[in-house]
């Protein structure tokens, strides 16, 4: 049987190999991603973000179990980072979802960010194909809330919860640039902790003060450990989404993730186009000549793309 | 632009209660450049099983104090067996007698590292075991 067929049935092993193949050789994966787009679209994306002992894959657990209990079909990508210098990674989320691993209906996937460039958020895109394409009905994507490539990624999702801990010393401080406005609920996690309160309070000034969106995104409390304010969330996500799709919004965000996609993979296939018609050689002698201040980066740059624009006007 | 990395999950079976040794391990093949999956303790054979699927790893890494191994190992390269997953490379490390070795070599377990095996040969062994295409 064809892998695609196989990943449709829902076999697990079939999902996981070109999983593998997304993450180490994305161009021989798209040949079977293309056989996969057609079964695509029908999943809800949930990306969960927030600072690391949040406790996001703790309350991801949490929300699977509940919505397990209701029947729907789970995935979950549990992204990490890889480390910059050995590219290798600790991936440790399921830890924290140990009796999920033999629901035959959930299926999780750890991933290390591998420092791609913008290659991440296309990675996972792909991944979500994937699990949409096998039948799962909701994906988590869990994602560390720092971070420019963090916050591309988590932008795969239709909706997006962000996890905050009381505690945190300066609080909000920690996650004021950019990943705020991303926030489609705010989940308080650890509301057992002291300081709960005062971190509400400060979550209502930040959205007064800065939001300009029609509707202020709701902020749930959580103990996550002791599975409290997890139905409340869940009912939360659920309102949002018929919100969402009842204003278009969320037709706009997939129209607005599609233009992204073919940014991504269009980039990633000139990059490689460029470089090889340039060549290493190239690169190196310009470098020299740099190095000899016999010209500045700029100029050596533009002077090779000419070369390369000329030769694709020619159609070379 | 290719990019593979080599997977392992480490493990550890059974219900003994730490996991010292297993994150020494773990730590030192992510600094070997591999993406370790960390389960945590007490997992059972089909939650291993099942977690090595999900996440397509070339190696399981298996480490166990309490003893229970002959039970323990041979239930999950049965189910290993079952999902047609022989592929992946079985590893082992903990306190476990010569003789027992034996028999786990038998019933395919590739290698079995007593405590206090240098991390430098667990890597290698790996390395060397795994055919990873570039
Ligand atoms: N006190 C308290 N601890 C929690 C709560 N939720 C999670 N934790 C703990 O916080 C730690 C980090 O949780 P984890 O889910 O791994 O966080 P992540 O790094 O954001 O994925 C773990 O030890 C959890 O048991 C909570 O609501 N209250
Ligand atoms: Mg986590």
């Amino acid at each position: 049987m064809k892998l695609s067929d196989r990943i449709r049935q829902g076999d697990t092993r079939a999902a996981a190999k070109l999983i593998t193949m997304v993450e180490n050789d994305f161009q021989q994966a798209q040949k079977y991603l293309k056989e996969l787009q057609e079964y695509c679209g029908q999943a809800t994306v949930i990306g969960i973000t927030g600072p690391p002992g949040s406790g996001k894959s703790t309350i991801t657990d949490r929300l699977a179990k509940h919505i397990r209990k209701i029947g729907k079909k789970i995935a979950i990508i549990a992204i990490d980072p890889s480390s910059p210098f050995t590219g290798g990674a600790i991936l440790g989320d399921r830890i924290r979802m140990q009796d999920l691993s033999t629901d035959k209906d959930v299926f999780i996937r750890s991933i290390g960010t591998r420092g791609q460039l913008g290659g991440l958020s296309r990675s996972t895109q792909a991944v979500v194909k994937i699990m949409d394409a096998m039948g799962k009905e909701i994906i988590f994507i869990e994602t560390v809330g720092v971070g420019q490539s963090e916050i591309e990624v988590i932008k795969v999702s239709d909706i997006i919860l962000l996890l905050l801990m009381p505690g945190m010393g300066d609080d909000i401080q920690i996650i004021k640039a950019g990943i705020m406005e991303i926030g489609d609920i705010f989940v308080v996690n650890k509301s057992d902790r002291e300081g709960t309160d005062r971190l509400i309070v400060e979550i209502e000034m930040m959205l007064s003060l800065n939001d300009v969106r029609k509707r202020n995104p709701a902020i749930i409390k959580t103990i996550g450990t002791e599975n409290i304010g997890i139905e409340e969330l869940w009912q939360e996500v659920e309102r949002l989404n018929v919100y969402l799709q009842d204003k278009g919004e969320m037709q706009l965000r997939r129209k607005n993730r599609i233009r992204k996609e073919i940014h991504d993979l269009f980039l990633e296939n000139w990059q490689e186009l460029f470089f090889q018609f340039i060549g290493e050689d190239n690169i190196e002698n310009e470098v020299q000549k740099i190095l000899k201040q016999d010209i500045d980066p700029y100029s050596a740059v533009q002077k090779l793309t000419e070369v390369f624009k000329k030769q694709i006007i020619k159609g070379g | 632009m290719k990019n593979s990395i080599i997977r392992v999950l480490v493990a550890k079976p059974g219900l003994d209660g730490h996991d010292r040794g297993a994150k020494v391990v773990a730590r030192a093949l992510r600094d070997a450049g591999m993406e370790v999956i960390y389960t945590g303790l007490r997992q059972t054979p089909e939650q291993i099983v099942e977690t090595a699927i999900q996440e397509d790893v070339n190696v399981i890494g298996l480490s166990i104090l309490s003893g229970a191994h002959m039970h323990l190992f041979p239930k999950l390269m049965k189910l290993l067996k079952e999902r047609e997953a022989i592929d992946i490379i079985v590893m082992a490390g903990g306190i476990i007698p010569g003789e027992d070795i034996v028999e786990l070599k038998k019933i395919g377990i590739k290698e079995i590292f007593t405590p206090g095996t240098d991390t430098n040969r667990i890597i290698e062994f790996i390395k060397e075991n795994v055919k990873v295409v570039r």
